[in-house]
């Protein structure tokens, strides 16, 4: 038996970094708002207090904060031809879970998408012509340009209170920021954090070689702060233990620090926790969802919460998932190429570089935060020449440390056995002494990267699993060699006693380690409904009341992660939302 | 430092072979029949560590205690710089964490069909780690009796090691279960008692952050990173319980 609620006005999947602060916007212009969560709730001065949020074993390696398999998975295969198998343990991302998401544990560096990423597709047929595009890849544009979005990564910015340097300001340049940035009206909210003795030296070597460095632009405040929803963000403490752990500083942007607190306070909105969405009630004749179906995992019983709007705020995998089990819109085929939903599944390439080692030099590797690091974007995007390389985007070299936990970190020198004496050795000698520069690549959709549901496996729900088909390509692999050519020919310049083998892109995907949790696509924007899910507005094209939020909705990956853009992205559809579908619903042009 | 090494190697293999449940026993019995190759590294232990009083464990078997003590010292053998892995509490570390939640299958998607797969589809059985490692304990005892005639803990340091390379390449034959998974499984393990806050059992007396440097806790850097630019950081580590 369903238990149907009374209507309110909207309705949030997911309580993460989209849903609150679409919840917030839409409460701050009247509406009655239900925020359903899957999670429990999360109290920043109980639940990430010292001494017990300095431990690595428990949310590093233990997952505290990650979402539990055991719920909810996904499978996965390497191409069509495969049948895919459940990812029974999360490896290679971590997709968050309870109030606040993966803002919770997020690393915080905050981007803002290139201008040319915002017109990838244009850009690079005008650029290097219609042959440019390889056979099987599929890029598209987004359905904003950068100039129309830059007003709202600059609320997102002031929201979190990045800390960085800007390196275009209202079309000049300055030296120290990123001059390949597109135009920002304003400064940053925050300076840039200090940085350490590793990132200082990679920026020294790089601007020798004619490069452009500056620093990683993140949301670890470095120093306290009061958004531009009145609260205060304190400063960051360089701990060493931020990306998979809380923040106990509220230095670290999240949602719990950002909005919540303003949230709660709002009688217009409710929050509804260890509230499990199964599916959407579509109304598929009158194009438009009705309300939700959820599941409280306290008694397991099914209520039907009515809405006016419904918002996917469930990550790419819950929104791609929901969408699918709901019956929205035409799942996409690999063979025909037809249908949107699930197409244009990216990732991100990373776990590429290059280590160094260096006898003399200190660098107390466990100082440190997400934003001490420095990065050249000189080879991301399209921001070299790519005529005849023979592949399409770029990568960011970054350099710094910033998560010297012992468990994880422990770089020896090549041909270090991994265990006995001889390793005991190396890793008590070069902890201190070694440095990595960092690849973060961008992944262009591709014709077999997709998402469906799976045949075979369900959640505890009894939905089928949501299915992933990814895998490497050529492109990656070129990429990944051209920019780790550049890589190494800096690490070179900086003279390490020892340079360690690069990491380069090969072989297929592997879901066991840690990569990123910058899953994107799915349900990607554009403004040909045959193509995309939602339009320039993420609104359904199936549904006129249902907006769609966050990475699923990219076109395909940058190199840059995705929070800045999808925080951004989310303003942008509030505004909409609020003057002018609640005025006149209905499918906005 | 090559030669060193070849020189400790056969120092060590020449020494007795600890009698099985060596572990049991407790470091401090070891230390007492002077079978511990680093003693100065076993003073450096507080009392408690040494006592000759036995381990109390909670789930592990005496034959599981006993593999595991055996991986954990020639994965972290006792030298000038540490006292073994099991003087280090790895085997306490094991032996809660199988105990525990993750030991229980937490967070692990346990639906079948299972199927055999890749290596790069990740964990694909639906046995528990805890499950898993008394299977692979079993398997490996096994394979050491065919091999050496002997229980993994019952060879002689050298022999050990050639065990362990041979499981770590894959040359073990474990029967039904892959000698590399199991192999990269303990490794695992070990490292995490190793490394991790000595709260879980392991890493006692944080002889790992001393060695590699690691300050621990409270690790509040904004000053420090300033000040320590390019200088070693080396404070006496501390730990949760200290902050507790
Ligand atoms: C370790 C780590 C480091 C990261 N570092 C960075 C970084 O440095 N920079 C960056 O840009 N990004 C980073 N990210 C990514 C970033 O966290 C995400 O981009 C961001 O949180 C996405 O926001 P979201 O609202 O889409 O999803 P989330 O914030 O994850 O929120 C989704 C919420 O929906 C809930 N939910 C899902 N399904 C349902 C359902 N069916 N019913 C009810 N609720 C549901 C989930 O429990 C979750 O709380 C990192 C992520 C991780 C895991």
């Amino acid at each position: 038996m369903v238990t149907k609620l009374k209507e309110v006005d909207a309705v949030m999947v997911g309580m993460g970094w989209t849903g609150s602060i679409m919840a917030r916007e839409l409460t701050k212009a009247g509406l009655t708002v239900v925020g359903l969560e899957r999670g429990g709730d999360i109290k920043p001065s109980e639940h990430f207090a010292l001494p017990n949020v300095r431990d690595e074993l428990r949310f590093s390696r233990r997952q505290e904060l990650i979402q539990d398999p055991a719920m909810e998975t996904l499978t996965f295969r390497h191409r069509p031809s495969e049948s895919a198998l459940p990812m029974r343990r999360f490896g290679s991302f971590l997709p968050g879970d309870g109030v606040g998401g993966a803002g919770n544990h997020w690393g915080g560096h905050t981007w803002r998408y290139l201008p040319s990423d915002h017109e990838l597709r244009s850009h690079t047929l005008q650029r290097y012509g219609d042959k440019a595009i390889p056979a099987g890849m599929d890029v598209q544009d987004w359905a904003m340009s950068y100039a129309e979005l830059e007003p709202y990564y600059d609320k997102f910015e002031k929201l979190c209170g990045v800390a960085g340097r800007a390196g275009n300001l209202r079309g000049q340049k300055i030296a120290g920021g990123n001059v390949f940035e597109g135009a920002r009206k304003n400064e940053y909210p925050t300076p840039p954090l200090e940085q350490n003795l590793s990132g200082m030296m990679f920026a020294k070597t790089a601007a020798e070689l004619g490069y452009h460095p500056f620093p990683r632009p993140s949301s670890n405040c470095s120093r306290p702060y009061t958004n531009i929803e009145g609260l205060t963000l304190g400063a960051c403490q360089l701990c060493g233990f931020c990306d998979r752990n809380g923040c106990e500083a509220n230095a670290k942007a999240g949602p719990h620090v950002c909005i919540l607190p303003k949230l709660r306070a709002d009688p217009k909105f409710e929050l509804r926790t260890r509230s499990w969405v199964s599916r959407l009630v579509y109304d598929k004749a009158g194009k438009k969802v009705t309300g939700v179906i959820y599941t409280d995992t306290r008694n397991g019983e099914e209520y039907e919460q009515p809405a006016g709007i419904v918002v996917l705020s469930a990550y790419v995998f819950g929104n791609v998932s929901l969408m699918l089990n709901s019956g929205i819109g035409k799942q996409y085929d690999p063979v025909t190429q037809k249908g949107a939903v699930g197409k244009n599944y990216c990732y991100q390439l990373s776990r590429m570089g290059v280590t160094m080692f260096f006898e003399d030099r200190n660098f107390n590797p466990f100082m440190g935060a997400p934003g001490t690091q420095m990065v050249i974007d000189d080879f991301n995007a399209d921001n070299f020449d790519h005529g005849g390389l023979g592949f399409l985007g770029g990568a960011i070299l970054t350099c710094g440390h910033g998560d010297g936990r012992p468990i994880s970190f422990r770089p020896t020198p090549p041909g270090t056995p991994r265990w006995g004496s001889a390793w005991k050795q190396a890793t008590a000698k070069w902890y201190q002494h070694a440095l990595s520069i960092s690849l973060s690549g961008s992944n262009y959709g591709n014709r077999n990267h997709y998402l469906d549901l799976d045949p075979t496996y369900k959640d505890q729900l009894g939905r089928p699993l949501l299915r992933m088909t990814y895998n490497f390509v050529d492109n990656d692999f070129k990429l990944s060699e051209f920019c780790m050519q550049k890589a190494v020919e800096i690490a070179r310049a900086m003279h390490p006693t020892i340079l360690g083998e690069p990491r380069l892109r090969r072989g297929d995907y592997d879901i066991t380690p840690y990569q990123s949790t910058h899953n994107t696509g799915g349900t990607i924007m554009g403004l040909d409904p045959s193509t995309s899910v939602v339009n320039r507005y993420l609104q359904s094209w199936d549904a006129h009341n249902l907006f769609i939020m966050g990475a699923s909705t990219f076109p395909q990956q940058g190199a840059y992660n995705p929070t800045g853009p999808l925080g951004a992205l989310t303003y942008w559809s509030a505004e909409a939302i609020i003057n002018r579908y609640v005025k006149n619903p209905g499918l906005l042009a | 430092m090559a030669d060193d090494d070849l020189n400790s190697a056969e120092e060590e293999a020449n020494m007795p072979t600890p009698p099985r449940r060596r572990f049991l026993l407790g470091a401090g019995t070891a230390v007492a029949a002077g079978l511990a190759p680093a003693v100065h590294a076993q003073a450096a232990l507080p009392a408690s560590a040494r006592s000759a009083e036995p381990e109390t464990l909670l789930v592990l078997t005496a034959p599981e205690a006993a593999f595991f003590s055996a991986v954990a010292d020639a994965m972290i053998p006792a030298d000038e710089l540490t006292a073994s892995g099991t003087d280090c509490g790895v085997v306490s570390f094991i032996d809660r964490q199988l105990a525990g939640a993750w030991g229980g299958g937490a967070k692990l998607y346990r639906s079948g069909p299972h199927r055999s797969a890749k290596r790069e589809y990740g964990y694909q059985l639906s046995l528990t780690p805890k499950e898993f490692f008394s299977a692979g304990i079993v398997a490996a005892n096994a394979w050491s009796r065919k091999t050496w005639k002997k229980d993994f803990d019952g060879l002689t340091t050298l022999q050990r090691n050639e065990a362990l390379k041979a499981l770590e390449e894959g040359k073990a034959d474990l029967g039904h279960l892959s000698s590399r998974q199991f192999f990269e499984a303990l490794l695992e393990l070990v490292m995490e008692g190793f490394f991790a806050d000595p709260m879980y059992g392991g890493n006692r007396n944080k002889v790992s952050w001393k060695l590699v440097g690691f300050p621990g806790l409270p690790a509040l850097y904004t000053k420090l990173i300033v000040t320590y630019r390019d200088k070693r950081y080396a404070p006496e580590p501390k730990s949760i319980a200290d902050f507790s």
